[in-house]
């Protein structure tokens, strides 16, 4: 898969692959190759220094860049997943469990996107129901009583709008989890990967650090939702999605995350490992700091951090 | 002065004086007398439809007269984000929602005494754009809650909202966090909180200070929902029940305490707050 903005790339990478192709008869090529692979190089970077908000939508949710299963399995080892929340089920969108950060025990817990129409179906693509954001708060307080850091990895559209959802108390469960977030006695590193979609984002979002990679996106509302009901039109996403300031640097700007986490140029679909590198760095920086403070400190700097967004 | 403002003219001048006397029930379409409705608090004495109260008709309803002191009366909108869209600026749009509600956000906040109980009391209002959740209203709730829980003073929020206000992005976002945050606190404290859900409380608002409620009341017939009914029906592909989202269903469900009549709220509340502040009742 990819997007119109990236037409130059795929050209350029079509004739990359047909010259290696070539190589065997004719190894003067290789020159050739040489150069292309120079010119695809800074046409990435010159491609995705200036993507618009409405392309950076498009990159958060491309079907290829690393879910929650590939964090786990690049960075931490070890992963025990946990399962349910002891009341009415295991959801798929949200999972959890124990693993190991280099020297750090830790608890993680994240939303679920698949890569396949399979795997989506089972992921129900990310969107939780109420049982997810209560076994998140399960293993929350888990995570408080056995003094284990915690890492929320962000990656959906949102909170599945479905009937058994409201049903089961789907405000309920987003509303008790950044009631009971804002005072669980321990750290909570929040990392935004791909999509932060409004309050089923929320729902596993608050703490003490919300880092960002540099392509993923957070709003209060899809673009496609904002466009259709302030536009009227639906097809307007691309204007709302500027308006609405929902690309890293915006809400950098806006006070709202803590640090941004460079991706690799061309995206974090396209080199995975550089990914890794990034959050591993940056995420060993964050705990380490957290780790340091009482938890007194811990959650009045929490409180603090909330009580002062918002301009009036 | 009465409990209700007469201030706001009717936006049709030419109407003839028949239509200043009476008024039609959005639910049943009945020709009620305005006065009678509204001294039943703009329910529809046929039907019992619970129309949509402002802030200070609200208010008025809740806490013995001359008992109230508003908060943060001057907290107003900013426009974080600058935002506009096809129809015009936000600060615009704020700019029309304050002139024609009279108030500076959706919410007004302050404390009070109900039947001579001390409380503190935020009350949204739906006809300031929607009664959406601002940078504004966020910081209102907030700091009543700072207060209620500095004072030991039970809180009581009647929502009225669509959620998160748009137009401010992220921002509002988080305010769910921010109030959600100071009710922790206020939990901790052992200090009561009463939700009051009123017609509509979805989105945003109901998945954070609507629904954290000791207790949660709401209305007869009021929205009470996370997502909207449309989009519930494009995704899972199917009608939904006529009840669906109402207080009563919600109820059914597990989510809601009571649902109690506009006529008995202050009573109720009354007795539910002699409960909840059990040692501390004067």
């Amino acid at each position: 898969m990819s997007f119109d903005f990236e037409k130059p790339l795929e050209d350029l990478e079509t004739r990359i692959r047909e010259l290696t192709a070539l190589k065997e008869s004719k190894p003067e090529v290789q020159t050739n190759i040489d150069k292309l692979s120079l010119r695809l190089e800074e046409e990435c970077k010159a491609i995705y220094s200036r993507l618009t908000a409405w392309q950076t939508v498009q990159v958060a949710r491309h079907p290829e860049r690393p879910s929650l299963r590939d964090y786990i399995a690049g960075l931490f080892t070890d992963f025990i997943e946990l399962h349910g929340d002891r009341c009415f089920g295991d959801d798929q969108a949200i999972i959890g469990g124990f693993a190991t950060f280099e020297k750090h025990r830790v608890l993680i817990i994240g939303h679920q996107k698949g890569k396949s129409v399979e795997e989506n179906i089972r992921f129900n693509f990310g969107m939780a129901r109420p049982e997810g954001y209560r076994k998140a708060l399960r293993l929350l307080r888990l995570a408080e009583k056995f003094h284990l850091p915690v890492i929320s990895f962000i990656d959906t559209s949102g909170a599945f709008p479905g009937l058994d959802a409201e049903e089961r108390g789907q405000a309920e469960a987003i509303a008790r989890n950044l009631r009971d977030m804002s005072r669980i006695a321990t750290p909570i590193v929040v990392l935004v990967t791909g999509e932060g979609g409004s309050g089923g984002a929320l729902g596993i979002g608050v703490g003490d650090k919300i880092l960002m990679l540099s392509n993923s996106v957070y709003s209060v509302i899809s673009p496609e939702g904002c466009a259709s009901i302030l536009w009227r039109d639906g097809a307007k996403a691309p204007e709302a999605a500027e308006a609405l300031k929902i690309t890293a640097p915006a809400l950098l700007k806006l006070k709202i995350i803590d640090e941004i986490i460079p991706e690799p140029v061309g995206g974090a679909h396209r080199n995975m490992d550089g990914v890794m590198k990034a959050v591993r760095k940056s995420l060993l920086k964050h705990l380490a700091e957290l780790k340091g403070l009482s938890i007194k400190k811990l959650l009045d700097r929490r409180y603090e951090k909330f009580a002062k967004i918002g301009r009036f | 002065m009465g409990w209700f403002s007469w201030g706001k003219k009717e936006k049709n001048q030419e109407a003839p004086a028949k239509e200043d006397l009476w008024t039609q029930c959005t639910a049943c379409k009945a020709m009620l007398f305005k006065e009678e409705w509204h001294k039943k608090w703009k329910v529809c004495p046929v039907c019992g439809f619970h129309d949509k109260l402002a802030a200070r008709e609200r208010i008025n309803l809740l806490v013995d007269p001359k008992s109230f002191y508003e908060f943060d009366a001057r907290i107003t909108i900013s426009d974080p984000l600058k935002f506009t869209d096809d129809k015009g600026s936000y600060a615009e749009k704020a700019q029309q929602a304050c002139d024609k509600t009279g108030l500076r956000e959706a919410v007004v906040t302050g404390r009070g005494k109900l039947h001579g109980l001390r409380i503190v009391l935020a009350v949204m209002d739906f006809n300031f754009m929607g009664g959406s959740l601002g940078s504004g209203t966020g910081e209102k709730i907030f700091r009543a809650t700072e207060f209620a829980r500095k004072k030991r003073m039970p809180l009581i929020i009647a929502s009225a909202s669509g959620g998160a206000r748009m137009h401010e992005g992220i921002v509002s976002l988080m305010q769910m966090a921010k109030t959600s945050a100071a009710l922790a606190r206020l939990h901790e404290a052992g200090i009561p909180f009463i939700s009051l859900l009123t017609n509509p409380t979805t989105g945003g608002v109901s998945a954070s200070y609507a629904m954290l409620g000791d207790l949660n009341i709401a209305e007869p017939g009021a929205l009470v929902g996370f997502a909207g009914r449309r989009v519930i029906e494009q995704t899972i592909k199917q009608k939904l029940p006529d009840e669906f989202q109402t207080a009563e269903y919600v109820r059914e469900h597990g989510f809601i305490d009571l649902v109690i009549p506009r006529k008995d709220l202050r009573d109720t509340l009354h007795k539910l707050i002699q409960y909840s502040m059990n040692t501390k009742v004067d």
